[in-house]
């Protein structure tokens, strides 16, 4: 069990914010952190591992890490943290980056095997792709057994493909270890995949605590589906107008009458929903 | 030309090496541990220690020199405890011709260490104390091997740097044959009894001395360049 109750003042983009956080967070479970940037979720990640000074208090299991001022050096805390720009030993081979956290060579050859880098085992990191990059990161951040595991954004600098590998990976080794996770992540997927809490943060504090699925759901009331995009253009087509709008890494069109094309501007947030109809679902080969 | 080759004397130029290994020795320990906690102080008071140790760079030799001859004489307390309690008398031998030179190239070594420091990313250094390790052990294992370039930069300027310095070796050493004159006042002094052509030679074979030691330096970090890809 993890008691998170800290604050602290942190200077954003729009001046001074209170990071006022209350958490508790079940051993063994998988939280994912979301928010837009600039919310506090690095911040609070970097105080859970000691990264920061704060004020507060952080209790794990019976292990006082933060108490008032009094702060637990990050080295006495036994946790794994990865970084989303890897962070890797750049002098040493794979296997050494995971050996230098602890001189455990069965738990090194486990993990690796876990996460297919065995063949890579004596490699620098410079010589490796991005995706295996970030799998050593993953793989040295549990070589001490940690108590919990912190991971920034870990998987936004890889591509789609290598994104849902590496979301195997993480679950997998989740699994294997049980280790309780924390995970500051803004893709909707990989957090209803991952995690069985969603906290998302907003100028400091939490407004938004559940299941993946309450909380990633933009549905209201009889819509059947919703989603949120931005404006990327208005054309005048005849009498009617057609929105195009941006969705993830899609783009549609919609039609507006004269009314709702003046009400609305280019590069507005807005939300497009259906109600009526029956959707069809069909695979995609790849 | 040729007899006067044979007939030279060489010993300014042990004694120039000598004092630069020396220097070099003494001032990579002292400066490995400034630079590395200068490189990770958020301190308010960081700039003047940055200043302190620039200093030698702007400040004329002979200031220093004169500084530093006061400093060790027996007319200051730090000269008089060195001759009274250990012993020692620091000027006009080599000892204090040492102790004068890690002042002066004090800024040298620990430059291009704290920017090596510097150019590290946070990131890989707090991995390292999350992994469980100390400052120290971080300093030692994670930050040194990866500023190989600017190790090799800091020593190799210092040791460059110490072979060639004169005002402060002349103040404080006061040109002593076999004991402070050093190549570089070696020279000056066959300037002034117009001895050209041992002047051409000793300035020659401190050019040809100098570019070697700078083309082993950018060789090697042209090498280690291509070696490691760059850090990440």
């Amino acid at each position: 069990m993890i008691e998170i109750a800290v604050q602290k003042e942190l200077l954003g983009s729009i001046g001074k914010m209170d990071l006022n956080v209350t958490l508790s967070i079940e051993s063994k479970s998988f939280v994912a952190l979301s928010g837009q940037s600039g919310s506090g979720k690095t911040t609070l990640l970097r105080i859970l591992a000691g990264l920061e000074p704060a004020l507060g208090k952080i209790r794990v299991d019976d292990e006082l890490w933060l108490d008032g001022t009094h702060c637990l050096p990050p080295q006495q805390r036994g946790i794994g943290f990865v970084f989303q720009d890897y962070a890797l030993f750049p002098n040493m081979s794979v296997l050494e980056n995971l050996l230098f956290v602890r001189k455990d060579k069965a738990l090194a050859k486990q993990l690796l095997e876990l996460t297919e880098l065995t063949e890579l085992a004596n490699r620098k990191p410079a010589t490796l792709s991005g995706g295996q990059k970030q799998r050593v990161s993953l793989c040295r951040a549990m070589m001490n057994r940690p108590k919990l595991l912190l991971m920034d954004e870990p998987l936004s600098a890889l591509d789609p493909t290598m994104r849902n590998k590496l979301q195997h990976e993480i679950l997998t080794l989740h699994k294997n270890f049980g280790t309780t996770t924390i995970m500051v992540s803004h893709d909707p997927s990989e957090i209803y995949r991952l995690s069985s809490r969603v906290v998302v943060l907003s100028q400091g504090k939490v407004i938004q605590d559940g299941d993946a699925k309450g909380v990633l759901l933009r549905t209201q009331g009889s819509q059947k589906f919703s989603f949120e995009g931005e404006l990327l253009d208005i054309v005048k087509v005849d009498v009617i107008y057609i929105a195009i709008i941006a969705i993830g890494q899609q783009i549609v069109e919609v039609v507006l009458d004269g009314s709702e094309a003046k009400a609305l501007h280019v590069g507005d947030s807005v939300s497009i929903s259906a109600k009526a109809f029956a959707p069809m679902i069909q695979r995609l080969e790849k | 030309m040729l007899e006067k080759l044979m007939a030279l004397e060489f010993t300014p130029f042990l004694i120039s090496f000598k004092l630069a290994s020396l220097t070099t020795a003494i001032l990579f320990i002292v400066s490995l541990f400034l630079a590395w906690n200068l490189s990770q102080s958020k301190s308010r008071f960081k700039p003047i220690f940055e200043s302190i140790t620039a200093l030698p760079i702007v400040l004329p030799p002979s200031v220093l020199g004169f500084y530093i001859l006061y400093a060790l004489s027996f007319h200051s307390p730090i000269g008089r405890f060195f001759q009274d309690v250990l012993g020692i008398k620091l000027v006009f031998n080599f000892s204090g011709l040492v102790v004068a030179s890690c002042f002066y190239s004090l800024p040298f070594m620990v430059q291009p260490l704290q920017s090596g420091f510097e150019t590290l990313p946070k990131n890989m250094l707090e991995a390292s104390y999350i992994a469980g390790k100390s400052k120290l052990r971080t300093l030692f294992c994670v930050a040194m091997p990866n500023i190989k370039p600017s190790l090799m930069t800091a020593i190799v300027i210092t040791f460059a740097h110490t072979v060639g310095e004169f005002g402060v070796v002349l103040m404080v050493g006061g040109s002593i044959p076999n004991q402070t004159k050093t190549a570089s006042v070696a020279v000056y002094e066959l300037v002034e009894i117009m001895d050209y052509t041992s002047a051409h030679i000793y300035s020659g074979i401190m050019v040809f001395i100098s570019f070697l030691v700078l083309l082993l330096v950018y060789v090697f970090n042209r090498n280690q360049n291509h070696h490691l890809g760059g850090l990440s």
